[in-house]
């Protein structure tokens, strides 16, 4: 029944296993294993990053697609939650229009980019995807009157999904809307990370690999490459709007830096390939130890700091300003040292 | 006899600025191996390339169940039932060899009686069924690029230098399921520079020489006439 959920994709790993299993128990149960408001909102975001960077392993695992667009589905996608708040008022049904009208526009113009730049060279498409990307975040800022500019939008949700809907205690922790909330995002994110796990395993996403791996041979044979590659990018710019819509009904807000910026676009690709590309396990370690570094690497050096405070340089180097460098020390060591990810490592470590 | 399965007319190909193919005519009879020969570097792959669309003719005609077929996509031509078998195989390292061969079908699931015959046929793939490709030998990789090509049925085979660099035990296999497949009614277009095996296989051949087709005739002529062999191909066979 497990391994049918997981579309008979095992992690084949003991550690891998035990590492997932972790995460989905404290993802599922994190309103009441942790306390506070900081912990629920970074589990938030770990499921709503494990959905993105799945759908953009993808398109860069399984695909072969090299793209510099995913945060603007992810955009579309928190944008048309917003929009769709802001001017059919607060209610589920704006959530719903609102997310699929997002997915719809997203799968539009990854339909576009595709059938355009899919047929040629593998670089041209990066590079179209790029300046599709950058346009879209210059229109955004600009259409200041639709899309609040940089500011961007703040907008209502239905009550039942914010903190004043109290519903009693459980287990010790007061039930609020916001949890409901979170177990909206969690499900959603679930259910989705499995489709994605079910589409790479499916005879279509066997092809993908196949023509990440060679292309002319998977033509040869029969397959219309672009085709396939039209579909992996217009499914990958799908997933990515809902994790967008999902960002933005936990966050009420949207604002280009939340959601469109470049930074986010390389946290995608840092989260991908600390996890291991082609592995959709690799998004989950991936995303889960990117975000927990983010949010709690800062507070860590800064108590790491004030401990050393006597020795010389030391504390200097854990000031919490310095937490980007550590990030990207960890970044270049998982490089080194696990070429293809974490799970690849613990794959290999296993037929080894 | 009935018209031929594949026939190239005049046909050019260029590769950059070189002129490989320089007006190749060809006739590939049905239901027959015809073995396509000559020395190295004279166009021998570049004309399976061409017929498969891997490189676009620049003039000339390919004709395939009488259609002609130069501008039509690669994946086309594989649907229409033509299967190639590169010289560098090209199988699909990170898959199993079980997902190579599902994804040789493209019209449907692979066919349990068509599985069996070809694990009958190359049964190191059976024991190998669910390893990554990438960890198979030279001669399994080979094996599994042919039994990959033959995994739905088609009508014509492109095969470039099957035996290539193979033991010699293994040899014999490949030629063994080379002639079970022309038995089924396939026909097949062979690169081969073994000479033991185009002798037991050709049925017809062509000779090419400086990207042209030189001499055409059966097989069985070509093989017993060592004045011709030293004429077309600058060497004489029977010494290998």
């Amino acid at each position: 029944m497990i391994v049918n959920l997981l579309s008979g994709d095992k992690p084949r790993s003991a550690v891998l296993t035990a590492l997932l299993v972790l995460i989905l128990i404290c993802l599922a149960g994190a309103p009441f294993i942790f306390d506070g408001v900081r912990p629920l909102d970074t589990a938030a975001r770990i499921c709503i990053f494990i959905l993105l960077v799945a759908s953009y392993d993808l398109l860069l695992g399984y695909g072969g697609i090299v793209s510099f667009a995913h945060t603007m589905f992810f955009g579309l996608g928190a944008y048309g939650v917003a929009l769709a708040s802001t001017h059919m008022g607060r209610g589920f049904d704006a959530l719903l229009v609102g997310s699929l009208s997002g997915a719809l526009a997203a799968i539009v113009l990854a339909l576009l980019i595709g059938l355009f730049s899919l047929r040629v060279r593998a670089i041209f498409f990066a590079m179209i995807t790029l300046a599709v990307a950058s346009a879209v975040a210059v229109l955004v800022s600009q259409f200041s009157g639709l899309t609040g500019g940089e500011d961007g939008l703040t907008y209502k949700i239905p009550r039942v999904l914010t903190s004043a809907n109290r519903m009693g205690e459980f287990l010790g922790t007061r039930i609020s809307g916001k949890i409901l909330n979170y177990y909206l995002v969690f499900t959603c994110a679930l259910i989705l990370f499995l489709l994605l796990l079910r589409i790479v395993n499916s005879p279509f996403g066997r092809v993908l690999q196949a023509i990440r791996e060679n292309d002319f041979r998977a033509e040869a044979i029969g397959y219309r490459v672009v085709w396939y590659r039209t579909m992996a990018t217009c499914l990958s710019a799908a997933t990515a709007a809902l994790a967008g819509s999902l960002f933005a009904i936990w966050l009420r807000y949207v604002g280009p830096d939340t959601t469109l910026s470049f930074e986010i676009m390389l946290d995608i690709l840092l989260m991908v390939v600390i996890g291991g590309m082609g592995t959709m396990y690799g998004a989950v370690i991936g995303a889960t130890l990117f975000i927990l570094a983010q949010t709690y690497l800062q507070n860590l050096m800064g108590g790491a700091s004030e401990a050393t405070a006597g020795l010389p340089l030391i504390p200097d180097l854990l000031d919490p300003d310095r937490w980007l460098m550590w990030l990207g020390i960890l970044f270049i060591l998982s490089v080194y040292f696990f070429p293809t990810g974490i799970v690849g490592r613990l794959r290999e470590g296993r037929s080894a | 006899m009935s018209e031929p399965i594949l026939t190239l007319n005049n046909l050019y190909t260029d590769i950059a600025q070189y002129h490989i193919l320089q007006g190749v005519d060809l006739q590939v009879p049905r239901g027959q191996v015809t073995m396509l020969l000559g020395r190295n570097g004279v166009g021998k792959t570049t004309t399976l390339k061409t017929i498969m669309g891997q490189w676009t003719a620049k003039s000339g005609e390919i004709l395939y169940n009488g259609q002609e077929m130069t501008q039509m996509p690669v994946s086309a031509r594989a649907r229409a039932g033509i299967g190639f078998v590169p010289e560098d195989m090209g199988i699909f390292r990170d898959l199993t060899v079980e997902e190579n061969m599902i994804l040789g079908c493209t019209s449907g699931p692979l066919d349990p009686k068509r599985k069996d015959w070809l694990l009958g046929a190359f049964p190191a793939l059976g024991t190998f069924w669910h390893s990554e490709a990438g960890n198979l030998s030279g001669g399994q990789k080979q094996m599994l690029s042919i039994a990959r090509a033959m995994a739905e049925e088609r009508q014509l085979y492109l095969i470039d230098e099957p035996t290539k660099g193979l033991a010699p035990a293994i040899v014999s296999t490949m030629a063994q399921a080379l002639r079970e497949l022309k038995a089924q009614g396939a026909s097949i277009l062979l690169v081969e520079q073994n000479f033991s095996v185009a002798k037991a296989l050709g049925d017809t051949a062509a000779v090419m020489d400086d990207g042209r087709v030189i001499w055409n005739g059966d097989m069985a002529e070509l093989a017993t006439n060592s004045d011709l062999q030293e004429r077309l191909m600058g060497l004489s066979m029977e010494a290998h």
